[in-house]
């Protein structure tokens, strides 16, 4: 009897764990950035290794990359000869020299790397997938067993394809009910978060599973599997169904033909056994969420959109520093206070559905004069689904700017930033401190509440636009 | 990596809960394509006014915490972001061990990885270190024994992996290494 979870890991160990060593872990797929790679890189070249299985590793350039048209990363040198700029640099020149092949500047295929490993169908159910990132979580919404790591490991996966991993525990979260109008998948996650707590789900992989997940599209699953950092989680998965299955067909890496029946045949053993044992379980009814919004500096500090900002049970600095910092005050509702940015992309909330949430309220309307509103598709693609669709026209008639994919202002490395003191809505993944720039305020919230509050230029309930 | 077996130090405190590794190293200092140099930006945000100034209130701008190489951390160090920078900022600029009752997965991780050594207590041990900042401690990697004033010496867990790798001073990377037909045989077996 196993999990979902058991299932993939079990398949994937090398060698077995024991008291004295990890497991030696297979892995499948092994994304690559240019934040946490350079010194993987280095450490290969230090030690006269090559990458060992250079068409397991998609690469792509996303963090540091600007949002604004630059034709190539040629121009971009000369045009701004930034540290971002040279980690580019050296992204490129890494990936020619140890033979991967990049989703480089000017790649129709580039865009934020948990977007495009779905979107290319290289992200597939029953995987192992890893990458110098946190929000490699996304992936499970496949039921791949994905999960982030540091540089060093970085550096382990390219040279030898393998990992040394302590097994973790197994959470089950069940969501049962039906959502009612207005509430979305992330605010299922931030709801998910708030009630489990920011190191709810430390040392477990996390399993969604229940009615309300199966009658998710995969897009809101992965917005889903993306927060589940956010809880602690190693991470989180979905089990495959025939939503995972519809969505993957046709695409570029997926399997065709006979492979695609004998891959799919696999797939659908991966669920797990009806009697298999969580190590821990949560159930929650989604039928009584409602849109969420973190009021503080780390994302379990959450609340719906109706309710006051909470005021702490006891002398707690660390709450009474994130409310000085957001300057807010308990007792008084998050709604109706002003917002000077709103921001519609990230690995989160970037993909096309996200879009066209967004665009659906603001077709035909104006954003508040106060506001200033980014929409940045998560990548190449998206960007040209979303243009064929026009809703960049839709985002541009309604005063918001229109941007070329990337990370942005989820991390703002790339110039892309919250001033000082201002107040963000977006439908990134982490409120921490200067996370959007340098004292600048951010609120969670899922696409159609940050297009509502572009709209009405203060935080807003969305509901208030839907019939 | 050069073999660890006891680090004894004064401690500093930073009491908050869920420091996330974004407090830790801002992501404007993670466009370096070195892990050196890294801790002069260690908690820029709460250490430097935005004039470059440093803010008085914030603990390693004070007298007493200087050249302390154990960091007692509040519950959840090192939440968020997945980046080795935040253990190679620490380890840059002296400290050698954090001590918490819970440290976020990947931080502990990448941490062992770099020689930053994790050691969570108990609730009770956790406050009294809380409540006595600069005090002599010693860990022991070999044994597993945290000494602290006014107690016996508390037994800890490090991964037995990651702790023989420590006081060997051997490479994880190395050992993956001579497991190579063992992957060869993984790879046959499965394509
Ligand atoms: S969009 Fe944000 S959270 Fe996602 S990979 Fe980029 S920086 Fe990380």
């Amino acid at each position: 009897m196993k999990t979902l979870f058991e299932k993939v890991w079990d398949r994937h160990v090398v060698v077995a764990e024991t008291d004295d060593s990890p497991a030696i872990l297979y892995i499948d797929l092994h994304l690559v950035h240019e934040v946490t790679s350079p010194q993987a890189f280095s450490l290969l070249r230090d030690h006269g290794l090559h990458v060992r299985r250079p068409e397991q590793t998609l690469a792509t350039m996303d963090h540091s990359i600007p949002t604004t048209p630059v034709s190539s990363l040629a121009d971009l040198v000369v045009v701004s000869d930034t540290p971002a700029t040279r980690q580019l640099v050296q992204m490129d020149k890494n990936c020619s020299e140890f033979g991967i092949v990049l989703r480089g500047f000017s790649s129709p295929e580039r865009g934020i790397v948990h977007i495009i490993g779905p979107e290319l169908g290289a992200t597939q159910p029953g995987m192992t997938i890893v990458c110098g990132d946190s929000h490699t979580s996304t992936h499970g919404a496949f039921g791949a067993l994905a999960f982030g790591i540091g540089t060093t490991e970085v550096a382990h996966v390219l040279a030898t394809q393998c990992l040394l991993q302590r097994r973790p525990q197994t959470f089950a979260v069940n969501l049962e009910g039906t959502l009612s109008r207005g509430v979305t998948a992330k605010d299922i996650v931030l709801s998910i978060i708030g009630q489990i707590g920011v190191g709810g789900g430390t040392g477990h992989a996390i399993e969604y599973r229940g009615s309300a997940i199966t009658a998710l599209s995969m897009e809101e699953r992965m917005t889903i599997c993306n927060m589940s950092i956010e809880a602690g989680a190693k991470a989180g998965m979905i089990a495959p169904d025939d939503t995972t299955y519809e969505y993957l067909a046709g695409r570029p890496h997926a399997p065709s033909g006979a492979d695609w029946d004998q891959a799919l045949a696999a797939w659908q053993r991966l669920p797990g056994d009806s009697e298999a044992r969580f190590d821990k379980q949560v159930t929650l009814d989604v039928s009584k969420m409602k849109p969420m919004v973190t009021f503080g500096t780390n994302p379990g500090m959450v609340i719906s959109i109706d309710e006051p900002v909470p005021t702490p049970a006891g002398n707690d600095a660390a709450f009474a520093k994130a409310l000085a910092y957001m300057q807010l005050e308990s007792g008084k509702p998050l709604a109706g206070t002003p917002v000077d940015i709103v921001f519609i992309g990230s690995c989160t909330n970037s993909r096309l559905s996200d879009l066209e949430v967004a665009a659906g309220l603001l077709r035909g309307r104006q954003i508040a004069a106060n506001v200033r509103m980014l929409v940045v598709p998560g990548s190449q693609q998206v960007k040209a689904d979303a243009e064929a669709r026009g809703l960049d026209q839709v985002f541009k008639a309604a005063g918001a700017e229109w941007r070329e994919p990337g990370c942005s202002m989820c991390i703002a490395m790339n110039g892309d930033v919250v001033p000082a003191g201002k107040l963000a809505v977006s439908t990134s993944n982490r409120n921490f401190e200067g996370r959007q720039g340098v004292g600048g305020r951010t609120i969670l919230a899922s696409p159609l509440t940050a297009a509502a509050s572009a709209l009405t230029g203060v935080v807003s309930d969305p509901r208030q636009f839907l019939d | 990596m050069k073999p660890l077996t006891r680090i004894s130090s004064r401690t500093a405190v930073l009491a908050l809960t869920d420091v996330d590794t974004d407090q830790i190293i801002p992501a404007r200092y993670l466009t370096t394509t070195v892990r050196q140099g890294l801790g002069q930006h260690l908690f820029a945000d709460w250490r430097y006014a935005a004039d470059g100034s440093a803010k008085a209130d914030f603990v390693l701008n004070q007298p007493d915490a200087e050249g302390a190489a154990a960091l007692i951390v509040g519950r959840n160090f090192g939440c968020g972001s997945s980046r080795e920078h935040a253990p190679w900022a620490l380890l840059d600029y002296g400290f050698e061990v954090v001590i918490s009752t819970e440290i976020a997965d990947i931080f502990l991780n990448n941490s062992l990885k770099n020689g930053l050594i994790p050691v969570i207590v108990d609730e009770e041990i956790h406050r009294w270190l809380l409540d006595h900042p600069g005090v002599e401690i010693s860990v022991d990697i070999d044994t597993l024994e945290l000494v602290i004033p006014e107690h016996d010496p508390i037994p800890f867990n490090i991964d037995r992996f990651s702790r023989y790798c420590l006081l060997n001073g051997i490479d994880q990377l190395g050992f993956l290494l001579q497991h190579d037909a063992a992957i060869d045989e993984y790879e046959a077996r499965t394509r």
